[in-house]
């Protein structure tokens, strides 16, 4: 599903974000991606969704080249990819059901079987009693569920989530964690990367230190 | 292509939302878009009436001849026959120092004068029309006469008309001109609209951006809205053109009636209007364009 073949990437000359990596995840497989702050955990999402190219090596998502995909090739990526974003990036203008409406509305959903999707996606992470609230009104913890639920209205077959237990209390975010477990079981390959270990029992770590990769 | 229409009916109808959300910035910009398009709008409106009015007026050359006033009317006659055997006239019309008279009795406001003076004032005349109607030839035709017995007087009537149509060219090149120009205004506006609405959702276009969305479904509200901005100004240049010919309808007649002509101030015809409006709409369109490409890359 995904492949990193000797990837670095570097902002600026002599510091590399991430530092000749290789490695791969498989169809289905639940990914733990630890390290502490700044070691590249974010940056290697990036690559994957193609938000960054890398300054060498080669990213394959699916067996595709993401950075050598051209500008209009990138939605067509994108769409396949479900992300859940350290910052949430949530529309504080819309809805919570506007806001998982919009991935939907993007690839042309049709009005009626939308709503329906975006109901079940709300169902699914315990927010369908919300979905007239503006996000503002949404607890953190609530927040991170409605990101969650953004990510995976479209069926994605890859999940990407950049810390989306932080800033949570432990409870909620078990709950969190507990989604992912859920969405790993029904068949969808789950990339996480996080700081913090104990959440995802069972899944496969990869340990990041400065860019490179633990053994 | 149902997609496609979806996509098409939602970004219309979310820029009409953002256009309504923001009702007095809306406002405002459509009133400055549409004062700035009313100027070359209303100059096309005056120069289709000015047209009117020399198509009213009769606008084939003619050459008239006035006889000395104290010529007999037999040497009128004399001119009559030799006009009549003159080569390269299509008709001749005398017209008789009484008929003048009477004419000018008919206007109130020469009556008294008229009737004031002791004796019949006006000379005979002749109004030719030449079957070759090139200036040079009228000139020479004009020359010609000039040297005829008891010929006062020669003038080329249609030297007036072609001043007028002088002028409505000169009349047309500056509205192209100005209406270039503010054109270029409206694109302006539209850009900085467009920079600004892009500003406002940069959350919204990152977000979608990163869910898969293609450059055409984040433009396409935009590109909306500087049609609807163009558009929205262009009726509101239509409605002050309008307002404008009816306000003016009444003093400009009063006007003309002064000089015994008649013409209605008419405001754009349908296609004139339709012009104005497609126009406004396509600039509107152009300064999205040019905005979204210097500010969503």
């Amino acid at each position: 599903m995904i492949r990193f073949d000797r990837v670095s990437k570097r902002y600026e000359p002599g510091i590399d974000a991430l530092s000749d990596l290789s490695f791969h995840v498989a169809e289905r497989d639940m990914v733990v991606v630890n390290g502490h702050s700044g070691a590249g955990k974010t940056t290697l999402l990036r690559l994957i969704a193609a938000v960054e190219k890398c300054t060498a090596g080669a990213v394959l998502v699916g067996g595709q080249n993401v950075g050598a995909l051209s500008r209009s090739a990138l939605p067509w990526l994108r769409r396949r990819i479900g992300m859940v974003f350290q910052d949430q990036k949530l529309l504080f203008d819309r809805s919570v059901f506007e806001n998982v409406l919009l991935p939907l509305s993007i690839v042309g959903f049709p009005t009626r079987d939308a709503a329906q999707r975006v109901r079940a996606a709300l169902d699914k992470v315990g927010l369908a009693s919300r979905e007239k609230a503006l996000p503002v009104m949404l607890s953190g913890g609530e927040q991170q569920r409605l990101a969650i639920a953004r990510a995976v209205v479209n069926r994605p077959n890859l999940l990407l989530a950049d810390e989306p237990t932080a800033h949570l209390d432990s409870e909620t975010a078990a709950d969190v964690a507990r989604i992912f477990h859920e969405f790993h079981h029904v068949g969808v390959t789950v990339l996480i990367a996080t700081y913090a270990n104990d959440l995802f029992p069972g899944a496969r770590r990869v340990q990041l230190n400065h860019g490179k990769l633990l053994p | 292509m149902k997609v496609w229409l979806t996509h098409h009916r939602k970004a219309g109808l979310l820029a009409l939302r953002r256009l309504v959300a923001a009702p007095v910035n809306s406002l405002l910009s459509l009133l400055a878009i549409g004062i700035a398009l009313a100027l070359p709008a209303g100059g096309e409106m005056l120069l289709a009436n000015a047209r009117q009015l020399a198509g009213t007026t009769s606008a084939a050359p003619q050459i008239s001849i006035f006889m000395a006033a104290n010529a007999e009317r037999q040497a009128a006659t004399e001119i009559e026959s030799r006009l009549g055997k003159y080569g390269g006239i299509r008709q001749v019309l005398l017209v008789t120092r009484e008929a003048t008279l009477a004419r000018m009795k008919t206007n109130p406001g020469l009556r008294d004068v008229i009737e004031a003076l002791p004796a019949n004032p006006f000379p005979d005349a002749f109004v030719v029309t030449a079957t070759d109607e090139r200036p040079e030839a009228m000139e020479r035709l004009a020359v010609e006469f000039r040297q005829w017995p008891k010929v006062e007087h020669v003038q080329l009537d249609s030297a007036w008309v072609r001043r007028l149509d002088a002028l409505l060219k000169l009349g047309r090149t500056s509205v192209i001109l100005l209406g270039a120009l503010l054109g270029a205004g409206l694109i302006a506006i539209s850009f900085n609209i467009i920079r600004m609405q892009v500003l406002t959702h940069r959350a919204e276009i990152e977000v979608s951006q990163l869910l898969g969305a293609t450059d055409g479904f984040i433009q396409r509200p935009f590109l909306y809205y500087g049609v609807l901005l163009g558009l929205g100004g262009g009726i509101v240049a239509w409605l002050v053109v309008g307002a404008a010919a009816l306000w003016l309808r009444a003093p400009l007649n009063e006007l003309l009636r002064l000089y015994e002509l008649t013409v209605v101030l008419r405001s754009l015809d349908a296609h004139d209007s339709a012009l104005l409006l497609g126009f406004a709409a396509g600039l509107g369109w152009v300064g999205a364009v040019i905005s979204l490409r210097q500010h969503l890359r």
